[in-house]
């Protein structure tokens, strides 16, 4: 049997897909502040905290209510979007016509506040939160064991993603929106209601970030700190993708996870960093990032 | 400053009452400081605060004429934050002695910064080794466990049960790196092998790819040289990758009750682990137990609180025996009369400031076994005090050293 | 692209345009009042306390160097501070070096990494330029982890040596430290305070306000902040050394993300922009930490509040409104 860099090609294809699972959750996430990016120009930094939230409204599903993981799936990102919808309405529309830092710091407090509260009642050491019934076991794909959970979260996500992709680019809305990107002022004046269209695009980045929570928790224990370090490694993917595509969002988080991945098997004790290596040297050869159009 | 709950244990009332035939009263403030809101504050937190309180009541302070003041703060698992208060403690509040801290980051700076001020610490919380070994002073007692302690716990015991082939999960830090170290001695001591290592990023979410490289291992045991988050993550998915199933078995390294709570009988079944303290092991446990859950919303108390109690009961008599706070006194006392109380049993705290008492083997149990909440692990093995912790011989403490 | 965070802050402005007698002799007067309660503060209050506001205080000040003056948000901060304080504390107690050395090896460290990192961060603006300052202090988070030769790892570098001044004067006691640190503060606040009024000064506020119209004054603009973002990282280094010393730790919370967080909120708390702003800031954040500890995660959620009230209500800080009731900057 050969074997590639001292690895067995098998264990090798079983890492690339584990890179592949994690680079899900980048790229949704990524995704999610590209959205928001793109329209209200500032980075949302209550996103990890919002990706908790979702983990935390299905827990708090099943535990209060009884309901079920596939319920939660669409009812927490719909809760915690809305909750997206109220933060833009209240606080963020009132940022509006000044510099977009401001969102940065804005949003920064907010997750501070989030994330405070949920320890406070949670405390810190993590809630279980039981993989589904359906999706319990495990196929044997001949190199490694893929749990059934874990193919699933490639497979939303993908679909979430493209699906998003899909809507933005293709669509009437999605032009509505890029029009409102490319030019606010004169969208207005096409008899679009742009303030709505802003508040509704939040609360749907918001709601990506809430479904990748809900995905998380039942692989990751639910945590309120589980958003806050993984939101700068996100940050680190944004800027390598650049803000500027939301293709360029999708490839790169998927990408990176991959990179990411292998690191763990050649090179363990990296990985936590091999992401912003990656963001210096890109930042080297193309400031604007990989997909992004230069400031 | 930090006098956050200031608990008055006894009333000025009570203690003139009582001790009319003592001339002078002595008033004693200890200082509960550990993680009330992290990761650790389930495992010490308020738990070790009601803890102490029941140490003061059960040595009826009151009535010897020892007024005994207790107060905490929440150090936040920081050294710097857990320095600060240690120091404002000493210097402002007037606090005789330090207890529990857990994180050993922590509690090395406590440990520093009471040998420097002349006060008295003893840890319960903290696992590093070196509290009684190169960072050892003569103002702390390490009362419970430690890395130690651990692997020779489930090192030691896990090889002798067939175990023979390890495979380490082990948090890329200091702490860890001290764990797979003295687990990998005992276990080729033991005449095991350990096959490999991971060094996984510290903290870390995602532990499949080292569980797998784990299980391409085919080593018979994975030990997880990790703790808090990073141990209940890798519990976690090593279950959900099947490892457990698959005929390995899981060793923690530092696990305690409170984290098999909250991982719950059905993930943590056929983890082995080892402790110096169980809720369930005797009737004085069990009743004690009893008294602290009631006042802990439930809970059974973890081997660190019940170190807290059981620390400060033994302070408390030296303070009776030697009729006097005075530090070098009263920490020549503890070391010279041997300990004694309902949750350790009989013991010895040694020259290094090393508390020397039984350790215990468990295997937590199979969701079928359990017989209601809390009843969490079935002993394997009993380690005799001397086997568990670093012989004076092999102590890197100067106190000791000739 | 116009990254002027402080648009509204009145104080740059005002400077700018009538740096009137006025005010140069009420800014004395503060220096002067600042100074008498610097020498009474040890018998009011607890000097580890006064201490520790202190470096927060330089720290921001530091911060404010860059954000106020050179319009430049760094979310990234605590790398500098952070390294630094490992250096001089690895020094102090490795190498044996007196404080004052300790304290400036760790200030050259600052330097260099901040010369590095700031010729990459600038490269872009605005939010760019502050996820990238972040990602590269993060960076600097995973080596302190993964080092635990040099940084102690969780551990910390601990029981660094306070040593003697010049090889001389003993520091041991709190008093003498403290009054040097309160010397290394006015220092540094003295330093800042030339650095904003002068020439070079001046320039960078042009740029902050407009960057193309000051580069089509022949200023090359990059340069300029370049040069303020190394003294901004090296003042910030100064600050995490003398904690460094003070509290003879030097650990991991230096150089995490939160502390950048924190760094920011002093700075907007007190009034961004402002030169003494960052002071009363730095004053009221740890006396809240301080006083509220017993609170655990609360803090965290009152700092949140503070946060989000200070961005939507409160954007010119508390020095920030004074100087607007009084009409001069402060």
């Amino acid at each position: 049997m050969f074997e590639l860099l001292g690895i067995p090609p098998q264990a090798l294809f079983g890492q690339v897909l584990l890179g592949l699972i994690n680079g899900s959750f980048y790229a949704i996430l990524s995704l999610g502040l590209a959205v928001i990016f793109g329209l209200l120009n500032i980075i949302n930094f209550a996103h990890g905290a919002q990706y908790m939230m979702g983990a935390f409204v299905a827990w708090m599903c099943l535990n209060y209510l009884g309901i079920n993981y596939w319920a939660a799936l669409l009812l927490a990102p719909l809760i915690v979007g809305v909750f997206g919808v109220l933060i833009e309405r209240f606080l963020i529309a009132k940022l509006a016509n000044l510099d977009h830092l401001y969102g940065l710091l804005l949003t920064f407090g907010l997750a501070l506040i989030i994330q405070g509260l949920f320890r406070n009642n949670y405390g810190s050491s993590g809630l279980p939160y039981q993989i589904p019934d359906a999706l319990k076991g495990g196929q044997n794909l001949g190199f490694m064991f893929l749990p059934n959970y874990r193919g699933w979260v490639v497979g939303a996500s993908l679909v979430v993603c493209l699906v998003t992709w899909f809507m933005i680019e293709k669509t009437r809305l999605g032009a509505y929106l890029r029009a409102a990107t490319e030019n606010p002022t004169l969208t207005q004046a096409f008899g679009i209601n742009v303030p709505l269209l802003v508040t509704l695009t939040y609360g749907f980045g918001v709601a990506l970030a809430a479904f990748a929570g809900v995905l998380a928790a039942p692989i990751y224990s639910v945590n309120p700190n589980m958003g806050a370090d993984l939101i700068i490694v996100v940050f680190a993917v944004v800027v390598i993708g650049g803000m500027g595509s939301i293709m360029g969002a999708i490839v790169t988080g998927f990408g990176l996870g991959l990179v990411e991945g292998l690191t763990k098997v050649f090179y363990p004790e990296a990985s936590a960093t091999v992401i912003f290596i990656i963001m210096v040297l890109v930042l080297l050869v193309k400031p604007a990032g990989l997909f992004g159009r230069a400031a | 400053m930090m006098k956050l709950k200031t608990i008055l244990a006894t009333t000025a009332l009570a203690a003139l009452m009582a001790s009319p035939a003592l001339a002078q009263q002595i008033s004693v403030k200890a200082g509960v400081l550990n993680d009330r809101s992290g990761l650790y504050a389930d495992l010490s937190g308020e738990g070790s605060v009601i803890a102490a309180r029941l140490a003061v009541e059960d040595f009826k302070a009151a009535e010897k004429g020892i007024k005994v003041e207790i107060v905490s703060a929440d150090h936040q698992n920081k050294p710097d934050v857990g320095s600060t208060i240690a120091r404002q403690w000493y210097d402002q509040d007037g606090v005789d002695l330090i207890l529990d801290v857990p994180t050993s980051s922590v509690a090395l700076a406590v440990n520093q910064i009471t040998k420097e001020k002349n006060k008295i610490h003893i840890n319960s919380g903290a696992a590093s080794s070196d509290l009684t070994g190169k960072a050892c002073t003569p103002n702390t007692i390490h009362w419970t466990y430690d890395t130690y302690a651990l692997a020779q716990g489930t090192g030691g015991a896990m090889v002798k049960a067939g175990g023979d082939s390890w495979f380490f999960l082990t948090a890329d830090y200091a702490f860890g790196h001290a764990l797979e170290r003295d687990a990998t001695e005992v276990i080729t001591k033991n005449g095991g092998k350990v096959l490999g290592a991971v060094r996984t990023p510290f903290p870390g979410t995602d532990f499949s790819s080292f569980l797998l490289q784990a299980q391409a291992s085919k080593a018979k045991v994975i030990g997880l040289a990790n703790a808090g988050g990073d141990t209940i993550n890798s519990i976690k998915q090593a279950g959900e990758f099947g490892i457990v199933a698959g005929g390995q078995k899981l060793a923690g390294l530092l696990v305690f009750a409170s984290d098999v709570h909250a991982l719950g009988l059905q993930t943590a079944q056929g983890l082995v682990l080892t402790e110096a303290f169980y809720w369930d092991t005797n009737d004085q446990t069990r009743a004690w137990s009893e008294r602290f859950a009631k006042l802990n919303n439930g809970k059974k108390p973890t081997m660190v609180q019940a170190g807290v109690y059981s620390g400060l009961l033994h302070y408390l008599k030296a303070v009776e025996a030697a009729k006097s706070k005075d530090t070098a006194t009263v920490m020549a006392k503890m070391k010279e009369m041997p300990t004694d109380d309902p949750l350790f049993g009989k013991g010895t705290v040694r020259a290094d400031g090393r508390k020397m008492h039984d350790m215990y083997l468990f295997e937590v149990k199979k969701p079928s076994e359990s017989k209601g909440p809390w009843d969490y692990y079935k002993q394997l093995a009993v380690l005799p005090a001397d086997k568990a912790f670093r012989p004076l011989s092999e102590s890197e403490c100067p106190l000791v050293k000739k | 692209m116009a990254d002027v965070l402080s648009v509204e802050a009145p104080a740059g402005a005002i400077a700018l345009a009538e740096t009137s007698r006025g005010t140069e002799r009420l800014h004395r007067a503060i220096f002067i009042g600042l100074a008498a309660v610097l020498l009474v503060a040890p018998y009011l209050a607890y000097p580890v306390f006064v201490m520790k506001v202190l470096c927060f205080a330089l720290f921001a000040l530091a911060f404010n160097l860059l954000l106020g003056y050179g319009g430049l948000l760094s979310f990234g901060h605590a790398a500098y501070f952070g390294m630094s304080s490992y250096v001089c504390a690895y020094a102090a107690k490795n190498w044996g070096l007196t404080p004052e050395l300790a304290i400036l090896s760790g200030v050259l460290v600052s330097a260099v990494l901040g010369l590095a990192f700031g010729a990459l961060a600038i490269r872009r603006q605005g939010i760019y330029f502050a996820m990238i300052t972040l990602a590269l202090a993060q960076m600097v988070f995973f080596f302190s982890l993964q080092a635990p030769k040099f940084t102690g790892g969780e551990d910390g570098i601990q029981a660094v040596p306070r040593g003697k001044l010049f090889g001389l004067i003993d520091l041991t006691g709190d008093r003498a430290l403290y009054y040097v640190v309160a010397i290394i503060f006015m220092a540094g606040l003295l330093l800042i305070y030339r650095i904003i009024h002068s020439p070079f000064g001046q320039v960078c506020k042009a740029i902050r306000d407009n960057e193309p119209r000051a580069i089509s004054l022949g200023y090359r603009a990059n340069q300029y902040k370049l040069a303020v973002f190394v003294l901004s990282a090296s003042l910030a280094g100064l600050a995490g050394a003398t904690k460094a010393i003070v509290f003879q730790l030097a650990s991991l919370t230096d150089v995490h993300w939160s502390m950048s967080g924190e760094v920011v909120l002093m700075t907007l708390v007190g009034g961004l922009g402002t030169v003494f702003g960052p002071i009363v800031g730095a004053l009221v954040i740890v006396s809240m930490q301080n006083y509220l500890a017993s609170l655990g995660a609360w803090v965290t959620v009152v700092q949140g509040v503070i946060f989000v009230v200070c961005v939507l209500l409160f954007r010119e800080g508390i020095v920030g409104v004074i100087a607007k009731k009084i009409g001069r900057p402060l």
